[in-house]
């Protein structure tokens, strides 16, 4: 591999990751999948610390992906026990049905 | 490498939006895991590659498949969607959304000062190594922080996945010898 990818590879092929993951979160209505999108979008942010990391030679990127996949594992685990409760209250876990919030 | 790596990532990434069965959506995603994972390897961030592994195609995965089983949503179409835009506004604003954050980072990208961990220098010192040493060292609060930020989340987590709120009155002797 004498060829070198340039860094401005990695930050659009981070930006199309986050779009498709912000597309998702838009159009899908299965609370699930809003939260793998989610993931997908952490993911596409995650590509770019790394990418950074590896062309300016330093650990910082690295450092915060660590901290930005724990943040990640702590919201799922929220996040499911929140959907969770929604299903039983509600049996369904469709955004569009749980409009208690609205006025 | 590069290419069929990106090329893995960007289309599992896609069918984890189009599949309909949220069964596929997560087995997609965890596709889609891995080839970023191939992606660090590729930038020598080896023991990232095997966090990414371990725990998110790995744990969080686990996590979402069992939560889907769990949940065993059937395939029911709602009646009809009740914005009815939301579809073409939102494939519209995602586009905007990309054209936006692509023509900032497609563009000659000046880069600040370098640290000095150069490619050469970490393959001598092990990326593990070095990753453990800060990890432990300069971002030794961080850590210990996130341990705490772990504790709450597990511990709402139960609190929120209980079937009784927590201050409902204690059952019955009889019904309490039922494990909850």
């Amino acid at each position: 591999m004498s060829f070198t990818v340039p860094l401005s590879w990695y930050l659009v092929l981070s930006a199309i990751v986050f779009s498709i993951g912000v597309a998702g979160v838009l159009l899908r209505r299965n609370a699930l999948v809003i939260f793998m999108c989610i993931e997908i979008m952490l993911s596409g942010v995650n590509l770019s610390f790394i990418a950074f990391s590896r062309f300016l030679h330093s650990m910082s990127g690295q450092i915060f992906f660590f901290f930005v996949m724990t943040v990640a594992a702590a919201e799922v685990a929220v996040g499911l026990a929140i959907i969770l409760t929604i299903f039983r209250s509600r049996e369904s876990v469709d955004v569009d049905e749980v409009n208690l919030l609205r006025g | 490498m590069f290419v069929i790596l990106a090329v893995i990532l960007v289309g599992a990434s896609l069918m984890v939006v189009a599949q309909r069965n949220p069964v596929y959506s997560a087995l997609f995603l965890i596709l889609a895991f891995l080839g970023l994972a191939g992606q660090f390897v590729l930038l020598q961030a080896q023991i990232i590659a095997v966090l990414q592994v371990l725990v998110y195609a790995g744990a969080i995965m686990v996590l979402f498949l069992f939560v889907v089983m769990l949940l065993n949503v059937r395939d029911r179409q709602a009646p009809e969607a009740k914005l009815r835009w939301q579809k073409l506004f939102g494939l519209i604003l995602t586009i905007i959304l990309f054209g936006l954050v692509a023509v900032t980072v497609a563009g000659e990208v000046r880069l600040g000062p370098q640290g000095e961990f150069t490619p050469q220098r970490l393959a001598e010192l092990g990326n593990a190594q070095v990753f453990g040493k800060l990890l432990f060292t300069d971002f030794l609060f961080l850590f210990e922080a996130t341990s705490v930020l772990l504790l709450v989340a597990m511990i709402g987590a139960m609190v929120l996945a209980r079937r009784r709120p927590l201050g409902a009155s204690s059952p019955p002797p009889a019904a309490s010898s039922r494990a909850d």
